[in-house]
């Protein structure tokens, strides 16, 4: 963190002994070398799993590292229950991420567009779930299906899964598509309602297309956080499975490499979802 | 008429599924009975909240420990990271950010069963170390409160290094050019004072909480805070950068403790029997021993202890930068 100016290096090192120049170079780029450092912690787990789906453990548990093989790439799914969990967590993420963000841009719109009695307690009602711990949300609404006790919330199943995912990633939709909005031209609004549009096409022609790439982080961000999440599904999923559970109801008597495959998949798709819209945005751009 | 339609279904669905549940757990914390006779509500049974505190006393202290560990570690690392990445990191800036997201493409539960391979006893790291007799052979990181405290910093270390990014990346660069022109230059000896100083009572904290051996790890980090303060950190830093990057950090330490105080899956996979977290015994009481009263009172204490805490925080840093990087 040192404010070193640019370009007093070479005159000051010129003709000092070469251990400190050593020095004044590790010094200037300490930073750089920490920071890769840190990046190769931050993906060593993540190189770990892609790894060990290459593994060829000799009993159940997948922890030592035995042997090479492509096996289990080939036939991903051949765990009992595997196919099914991925699936119900693929159904979940869908439908909750349609849900929450339809909710979450009324939501959005209605908070930078207008001035209304309750703001503030709307905004608080937005930014309360997301300060509250996982923990906390899963454990309360549990204790609201218990308490009902009956159908469709108890005993626990599909529904009460995704009522629990539209309800955590409703905060997080609100706050990505209001980023978008807030710096938003308004004067195209005016203009297409100069030149006679009523308020619905002037949204769905102006409007719309225009926090669309807000929509789509927001629906991104959704669909991620409910594909992963572990800790509220596990007080409201019941005997219901999705990937997270599975994962978790094998990692006692040893997780199966099928596990590494489907999540390396994962890591993949999401990747390359990133890299995509990149290319495309700049793409946009340099037009 | 307008704003109120747009807001009714969203308002609705967080009414009926957040408030309202947090609602029932306070009272379910005041029921007795159990699943199979039946459970009564009644105002006598304040003792629930007594009774559990008593009983789990020493798994609060514990989750505020390892969550505070945590959140000095993840800033810790975090900072210098996201410095360079925001004053250094030049066109590199988008790759960077986007390799510290990156862990979260991957399932959450994988990457802790990964730590779990990493810090094994005989893994890919410890296994080589042990058998050039650089590590003891009894040295052991896996089930002990360090493995658990790793685990949360890793977890939280891309939700600590944003919002810090965010706001070393607003600081005017100008006022640090200012800084400098008004003769702002190295900062030795304060540098080296507080380095020392900050790095000394953090280990003393750390060893505290680990169970470590205090003098050792004390003066090893007095000694590497002092060379860092000495060395790296300017006086523009420490009077420009650092001040105004505040915000971020507020943020980043709130994303980082709440989420790490109610933990489990890392004291779970991690840790040992006695390196259990509040986290576990409310899952525990909840889905295997079906002890909703007890269940819901500690996580309603849970709850009150991290609103209590953090509007200490916001007294003692400032409260209008609660929003920063929740956007």
């Amino acid at each position: 963190m040192t404010a070193t100016a640019a370009g007093t290096l070479p005159s000051a090192t010129r003709g000092r002994p070469r251990r400190v120049v050593a020095l004044a170079w590790l010094h200037d780029n300490l930073l750089f070398l920490y920071t890769g450092f840190a990046v190769l912690y931050l993906l060593l787990p993540v190189a770990i799993i892609i790894l060990f789906s290459f593994n060829d453990p000799a009993g159940r548990s997948n922890f030592v590292w035995q042997g090479f093989t492509v096996k289990y790439w080939a036939n991903p799914l051949a765990v009992i229950g595997l196919g099914d969990a991925v699936l119900t967590s693929l159904e979940i993420a869908f439908i909750s991420t349609a849900v929450a963000t339809m909710l979450g841009t009324l939501i959005a719109l209605a908070l930078v567009r207008y001035q209304f009695l309750g703001r503030g307690a709307t905004n608080m009602l937005i930014t309360l779930p997301m300060a509250t711990p996982e923990i906390v949300l899963g454990a309360s609404l549990l204790t609201m299906f218990v308490a009902i006790g009956g159908p469709p919330f108890f005993p626990l199943n599909f529904v009460t899964i995704l009522i629990a995912h539209v309800m955590f990633n409703i905060s997080y939709v609100v706050v990505t598509v209001r980023a978008r909005l807030s710096g938003f031209p308004r004067h195209l609004e005016e203009a297409a309602m100069d030149l006679g549009a009523n308020e619905w096409t002037t949204f769905w022609k102006v409007t719309f297309p225009l926090i669309l790439p807000g929509i789509i982080a927001a629906a991104l961000l959704a669909f991620s956080l409910s594909i992963d999440d572990f800790v509220v599904t596990n007080f409201t999923s019941g005997k219901t499975q999705t990937f997270p559970m599975f994962i978790y109801a094998k990692a006692r008597i040893g997780v199966p490499v099928q596990v590494n495959v489907i999540g390396t998949i994962i890591f993949l798709t999401a990747v390359g979802a990133v890299l995509i819209s990149t290319l495309l945005q700049r793409r946009d751009r340099s037009r | 008429m307008v704003p109120y339609l747009l807001l009714a279904p969203g308002i609705l669905w967080l009414l009926v599924f957040y408030v309202y549940p947090g609602f029932q757990m306070f009272i379910t914390s005041f029921w007795s009975g159990s699943l199979e006779k039946g459970f009564t509500f009644s105002l006598d049974n304040w003792t629930n909240y007594t009774d559990a505190i008593r009983r789990y006393q020493d798994w609060f202290i514990r989750s505020i420990a390892y969550a505070a560990a945590a959140t000095i570690l993840t800033f810790l690392i975090a900072y210098p990271l996201a410095y360079t990445i925001a004053v250094k990191g030049g066109r590199a800036k988008n790759l960077l950010l986007f390799l510290v997201v990156a862990p979260f493409f991957t399932s959450f539960l994988l990457r802790t069963i990964s730590w779990k391979i990493i810090l094994g006893d005989q893994s890919v790291v410890f296994g080589p170390l042990k058998a050039l007799g650089i590590v003891p052979e009894e040295f052991r990181v896996l089930a002990t409160p360090l493995a658990v405290v790793s685990g949360l910093t890793y977890d939280f270390l891309p939700f600590m290094t944003l919002p810090v990014y965010v706001a070393i990346e607003k600081v005017d660069r100008r006022l640090v050019e200012a800084a400098q022109d008004l003769y702002a230059g190295p900062w030795r000896r304060g540098g080296a004072i507080t380095g020392g100083l900050a790095g000394g009572l953090l280990a003393v904290l750390l060893a505290a909480i680990f169970g470590y051996e205090i003098a050792p790890l004390a003066l090893g980090a007095a000694v590497v805070g002092a060379l860092i303060g000495a060395t790296l950190i300017s006086e523009s830093f420490v009077r420009v950068t650092f001040p105004l990057s505040l915000p971020g950090v507020f943020a980043g330490g709130l994303l980082t403790f709440i989420p790490a105080i109610g933990d489990y899956v890392n004291a779970e996979f991690l840790g040992n029997t006695d390196s259990r977290m509040i986290g576990n015994v409310i899952q525990n009481r909840f889905l295997t021993a079906n002890d909703y009263p007890t269940a819901a009172a500690l996580s309603f204490t849970l709850m009150a202890a991290i609103l209590a805490a953090v509007a200490v925080y916001a007294r003692v840093l400032g409260t209008e930068e609660l929003q920063v990087g929740r956007g």
